[in-house]
């Protein structure tokens, strides 16, 4: 298996020399066979993997392997080359920025969809608004009671996802200006199970993906501006940027694998592999 | 010949049999030296990462904190360095991260050549400042005055209340919460599981019909064979908001929760252990108690009970060693906040749960990956204590029952 891999890696730019010039249909025939690995983000995870399979029933010579582990795991191995696409949730860290100025690598980015992040609360709360600040007071432990945001009298139980995930940094980072979760923040190991938390609990509050959005759970407006307006999570609202919690998913690859990942990555941005987005629960680029 | 054949093939089998348990041992023996190997290395380490150094302005007099300080600091809740002993000046925390918060457009240059000169600005113009940044990025003759970095203390470790494995620039790792909440839980559990699992046994030992006997038996062992992430599903479900609305509470993810669940899990265990000890009960000494007078009822009492007291014992130990373990359910129905519980009505967050959910994204051979691994020994010297308690519970009785 290894050797004939090896065999064809040496053979498929023989051939391309070879047959330049004289025989372009050849040369294209050959260079459809593409493998390449894709690691990183279990939130691109899911998108990822579908557009792959769709991507290699177009051409049955592609081989995709697509591996999760989060995404400083995905950058990590693009460092080492052990990965031909980074897939990452978040941007590049100045650390990251400086390893891999540091070892020659030059990183090419590209934005294949966005996600925003809802804060849900139980459907019998009476708040419908929220600003920045008084989440991160909720968060942090200082806001312990809904009627400091203009609620009920009602004690605030706040659900967080496990530190392992992304979304439970993109959060921390984003609304709670870096500062760390309250110890007595329940944390949950899935979306799924922080949605039912949340449908039970009347004095809850949580953040999930807008994909996971149902009737059991009510939305909160949410202001960046100290109060002055306040915007409802929805996938337009992501769109044209006037939600502010949401983040870029992106793909890193090395400008010398161009030729390798452009194929697959303007299948992604196509409008078969934006589908897949909204389908996945996320929200197109354009 | 057949005769030579014969002990051959014997040979053979013994060292067959010798091979295997020798392998198996081993094996055993390898995981549990791992185990330690990484989990006792965690105290080589400074809960700041590594390669990584806290500087402050050269005019402070402060030469070292402790991890909860340097959290505190960033959270923003000591906000001016006289609160901990230092000049009365204003703390400006100043993360690696945020370095194009501290500089003004072009002062850092696109390939970063210039950083440790920037770095050396930023520490030595702010008086307030506390820096962190990679070791590496100080340039000679650097202006500020960079802190020791301590190794995690064993009682820092182990007495220590919070637990923040992730938080930056320094981890806060006191598993004390954890202990506690695996403990409070099992505890809980063994509570649940020991009357009701011991009434199950003693109504199929003595009691029940032989037919019944024969449906709840296998019924009863199928509970073992269920998920666990069913059961855990199950609680949240069903048993979270029960036990909510039960005791009015605000929220249902609690120790009680785990406790139920995992006293449901661990019910084949004891039912099962200790219903083999009931019926061992020779069949004279029941006769002789039921030829002196006694009832049913007394004869269970006074006869079956005193008798496969060791078989009980080991029983509920065994339960116990099953909930300590348990990973899955718990994590889903405890609400996993790593407080100090005080009652079985709070959410927890026990050792199994905090390892499942977080080693898969800890850098390895990192302070917070060391951790688990420290974690993980303390559960494995837990559930020694207990395998040694069944041992000793049930060698007590042999010798009880020779005199």
């Amino acid at each position: 298996m290894n050797t004939t891999k090896l065999f064809l890696f040496a053979l498929v730019p023989a051939l391309v020399l070879t047959s330049c010039g004289n025989n372009e249909k050849q040369d294209e025939s050959k260079k459809e066979e593409i493998s390449f690995t894709i690691k990183g983000s279990d939130t691109v995870l899911p998108l990822t993997q579908k557009a792959a399979e769709l991507f290699m029933k177009t051409a049955s010579e592609n081989s995709i392997t697509v591996v999760g582990g989060g995404s400083g795991v995905g950058i990590s191995a693009l460092m080492d080359g052990t990965t031909d696409i980074a897939m990452s949730s978040r941007d590049l860290k100045t650390d990251e920025k400086l390893k891999l100025s540091e070892g020659g690598h030059d990183v090419k980015i590209s934005i294949i969809a966005f996600d925003a992040l809802a804060v849900v609360v139980n459907p019998s709360n009476g708040v419908s608004n929220i600003t920045r600040e008084q989440l991160e007071g909720i968060f942090t432990g200082a806001i312990k009671n809904w009627k400091e945001v203009g609620g009920k009298d009602l004690k605030i139980i706040a659900y967080s996802r496990e530190s392992s995930s992304g979304t439970y940094e993109f959060f921390k980072e984003h609304v709670m200006s870096k500062k760390n979760y309250a110890s007595d923040i329940l944390s949950l190991p899935a979306t799924g199970a922080i949605i039912q938390s949340i449908s039970q609990t009347p004095g809850a509050i949580g953040y999930v993906g807008l994909a996971y959005i149902n009737e059991n759970v009510k939305t909160l407006s949410v202001s960046y501006d100290q109060g002055t307006t306040f915007v409802a999570p929805s996938v337009e609202a992501a769109k044209d940027k006037s939600y502010p919690v949401s983040r870029p998913l992106y793909y890193f690859y090395e400008s010398s694998k161009e030729s390798l990942v452009m194929p697959f990555i303007q299948f992604c941005l196509s409008a078969e592999g934006q589908n897949l987005v909204k389908e996945v629960g996320y929200v197109p680029v354009n | 010949m057949l005769k030579y054949w014969k002990k051959t093939s014997e040979k053979i089998v013994e060292g067959l049999l010798f091979l295997s348990g020798t392998v198996s041992s081993l094996v055993v023996l390898l995981i549990v030296l791992f185990l330690f190997k990484e989990g006792l290395s965690v105290f080589n380490q400074s809960p700041i990462e590594e390669g990584y150094i806290i500087a402050v302005n050269s005019s402070n007099n402060i030469d070292r904190l402790d991890p909860h300080q340097i959290k505190d600091i960033y959270d923003g809740k000591i906000i001016n360095w006289s609160e901990i002993s230092g000049p009365d000046v204003a703390i400006a925390p100043f993360r690696f991260s945020d370095i194009t918060d501290f500089t003004i457009e072009g002062q850092l240059a696109d390939d970063f050549s210039n950083l440790s000169f920037v770095l050396d600005s930023i520490v030595a113009v702010n008086p307030g400042i506390i820096a962190f940044f990679p070791e590496k990025y100080i340039k000679s003759g650097f202006r500020g005055k960079t802190l020791e970095k301590s190794k995690l203390g064993v009682i820092e470790f182990l007495g220590g209340t919070q637990w923040f494995p992730t938080a930056e620039p320094a981890a806060q790792l006191g598993v004390l919460p954890l202990v506690l909440g695996t403990l409070w839980v099992s505890f809980g559990a063994i509570l649940i599981a020991l009357p009701l699992g011991l009434a199950t046994a003693i109504y199929m030992a003595e009691i029940a019909h032989e037919r019944v006997r024969g449906i709840l038996k296998p019924v009863i062992e199928l509970l073992a064979g269920i998920p666990s992430v069913v059961y855990g599903f199950f609680g949240l479900v069903v048993i979270v908001p029960m036990i909510k609305d039960l005791f009015g509470l605000p929220v249902g993810e609690t120790g009680l929760a785990g406790s139920i669940i995992l006293g449901i899990m661990a019910l084949p265990t004891v039912i099962t252990i200790s219903e083999d000890a009931l019926r061992n009960t020779p069949r004279i000494m029941r006769e002789a108690s039921l030829a002196l007078g006694a009832t049913r009822w007394q004869t269970i009492v006074r006869v079956v009970i005193p008798y496969s007291i060791s078989g009980i014992t080991a029983a509920a130990i065994l339960g116990i060693g099953r909930a300590i373990g348990e990973t899955m359910a718990v994590l889903m129905v405890t609400g996993n906040a790593s407080v100090i519980p005080t009652t079985l009505l709070e959410p927890v967050r026990t050792i199994p749960a905090t390892i499942a959910a977080e080693l898969g994204e800890a850098p390895q051979g990192g302070v917070h990956f060391k951790a688990l691994f420290a974690l993980a020994c303390i559960l494995f010297i837990m559930t020694l204590i207990i395998n040694l308690l069944v041992e000793y519970a049930s060698s007590k009785s042999i010798r009880s029952k020779k005199n």
